[in-house]
């Protein structure tokens, strides 16, 4: 699992996918999430820095980060 | 510290095309209703509760009665029990003036038990027993006949009791509304309502009253009343021509809309809806440039059921679960269905978080709790993200929803009054397993 090279993303939660134009744009913990991915492909790593980062129960945080990995897939912005 | 928490979203931007509702700034919260913090009420009451103000049915009632009869001597409003007739609900509007219309035995016997006079209960509707018909006639009700066969019923009727039936008819006419309602009462256009007045006039044993139209439902401008008021105006003074007999009331019936916004309309109702001043206006325009003898001119009548009861109500949940669907939208569950929200079919129900949610709102679909394909509340609202368990609220459900509710998977819930002073009274319990066992009975071999 892979998300794409070249994904441009900015502070402000601003998200270009230069491979097909498209745009998008994703909250805080979103531009986290997404800097995460573009450094460590271990999920279980990226929940426990996000845990460590939001104060959040780490159930409902894994809801959530699932969901968002897969909207990320939907968008074909993560690649499998 | 560590970081306020609020889950990932990504939304995808569509170029220079906003939703239709999308342009809007975040949804704000409603935290109280008359003053009471809502998560009080679902702690106290359960989830799901109907909430209703006592406070803006009397307010929305002053509103109306003003509007008309600032510019009408004689407006006499009663109120549709179908809309709701919860009786708390009925009472208020009675001690505010309001007469009774009512659709069946069932709602009239409730008007009675609600200390309507007799004469003072509107009896519309294409379905009165003799039964029905008698004890109105005895009560001196007004009885607003629909069709030829309950116009020969009450002849019948009058053959064998001493009290004279006080009757008027109902109308169906073309106002330039489409599709015209013709479904009820006489038409005008074709002259069968004139052939129904004088069936009337010709019978010695009944008293022709009034006459009514009620055009339809949701009238989205006022100017088909206009129509309407001076069609009746006008039948009035040709019977008064050929039979020497003035009616002592025009009855034009309900259908002003209330501020919600029906399905695939374009703009918001809180945008698009007239005011009662609008409706009040062309009505009594119509019926004042009619030639009524200023010493005699009739009671206006008006029916008013939804424009006066939908602000006042309120329904409270939680949600139950989010998922997410195979296209990639946002589905969230909520604990109210179409079973207690009948007008999601109508609306586009606004539903509101119950506590500031900052401004991330993602296209989501609201479904209710029954197992069932139609449970849909809103197909697509652009909503915050609420968690299990969270609350939210629905504006706007006070009309039809406390009446047409089905009791269908699940029971109904309680229905709480606000007070003036801001007391919560519960006017109607939730139901229980016991209204079944109550009710159902299970045969000798099957015990
Ligand atoms: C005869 C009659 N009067 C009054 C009403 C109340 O209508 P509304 O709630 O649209 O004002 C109705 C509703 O259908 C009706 O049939």
């Amino acid at each position: 699992m892979k998300i794409i090279k070249d994904l441009a993303i900015s502070e402000s939660g601003f998200v270009f996918n230069p491979l097909t134009g498209e745009s998008f744009s994703v909250n805080e913990i979103g531009v986290s999430i997404i800097n995460y991915l573009k450094k460590e492909e271990n999920l279980q790593q990226i929940l426990m820095s996000l845990h460590e980062e939001f104060d959040v129960e780490t159930n409902e945080l894994e809801k959530d980060f699932n969901d968002f990995v897969n909207m990320l897939k939907y968008h074909n912005l993560i690649l499998d | 510290m560590k970081k306020i928490y609020q889950r990932p979203t990504i939304t995808k931007i569509n170029e220079g095309m906003p939703s239709k509702f999308g342009n809007r700034a975040t949804l704000k919260a409603i935290t109280k209703i008359d003053g009471i913090d809502v998560h009080e009420i679902i702690n106290k009451y359960g989830s799901p509760v109907f909430v209703v103000s006592e406070k803006t049915i009397r307010e929305k009632y002053k509103q109306a009665y003003s509007a008309f009869s600032t510019r009408y001597p004689k407006v006499q409003f009663a109120w549709s029990y179908k809309t709701n007739y919860n009786d708390a609900v009925c009472r208020i509007f009675h001690q505010q003036g309001s007469w009774a219309e009512v659709v069946s035995g069932f709602e009239y016997q409730k008007a009675i038990n609600n200390s309507v006079a007799g004469n003072n209960i509107i009896f519309n509707g294409p379905s009165k027993s003799d039964e029905d018909l008698v004890l109105a006639i005895n009560n001196r009700s007004l009885i607003h006949i629909d069709h030829f066969d309950e116009l020969y019923q009450i002849i019948e009727l009058t053959k064998t009791l001493s009290e004279r039936p006080q009757v008027a008819i109902r109308m169906n006419m073309d106002t330039g509304v489409y599709p015209q309602w013709d479904r009820f009462g006489f038409n005008y256009d074709n002259g069968e309502a004139w052939t129904a007045i004088n069936r009337i006039m010709m019978n010695e044993k009944m008293d022709l009253r009034g006459l009514h139209a009620h055009i339809g439902t949701y009238m989205m401008t006022p100017e088909p009343y206009k129509v309407a008021a001076f069609k009746i105006a006008t039948l009035a003074n040709k019977i008064k021509q050929k039979w020497q007999h003035s009616i002592s009331y025009i009855d034009v019936g309900g259908g002003f809309a209330s501020q919600n916004t029906l399905k695939g309309a374009y703009l918001p109702g809180t945008d698009t809806t007239p005011s009662f001043d609008q409706y009040a206006q062309a009505i009594t325009d119509a019926i004042l440039s009619a030639d009524f003898d200023p010493q005699n001119m009739p009671f206006l009548f008006l029916e008013t059921g939804r424009a006066l009861i939908d602000d006042a109500g309120y329904l409270l949940g939680s949600v139950l679960a989010n998922k997410r669907l195979a296209d990639g939208r946002r589905a969230t569950i909520l604990d109210v269905g179409v079973n207690i929200l009948f007008t999601s079919f109508w609306y586009e129900h606004e539903v509101y978080p119950t506590k500031e949610t900052g401004f991330q709102t993602e296209d989501t679909i609201l479904y209710g709790p029954l197992c069932m394909n139609i449970d849909v509340v809103r197909q697509s609202i652009k909503f915050p993200l609420l968690k299990k368990g969270d609350n939210f609220v629905i504006k706007r459900v006070g009309a039809y929803n406390m009446t047409q509710w089905m009791q269908f998977i699940t029971l109904r819930p309680k229905i709480v009054l606000i007070d003036t002073n801001g007391e919560m009274h519960v006017i109607r319990n939730n139901e229980t397993l016991d209204v079944f066992k109550d009710s159902e009975i299970i045969p000798e071999h099957l015990r």
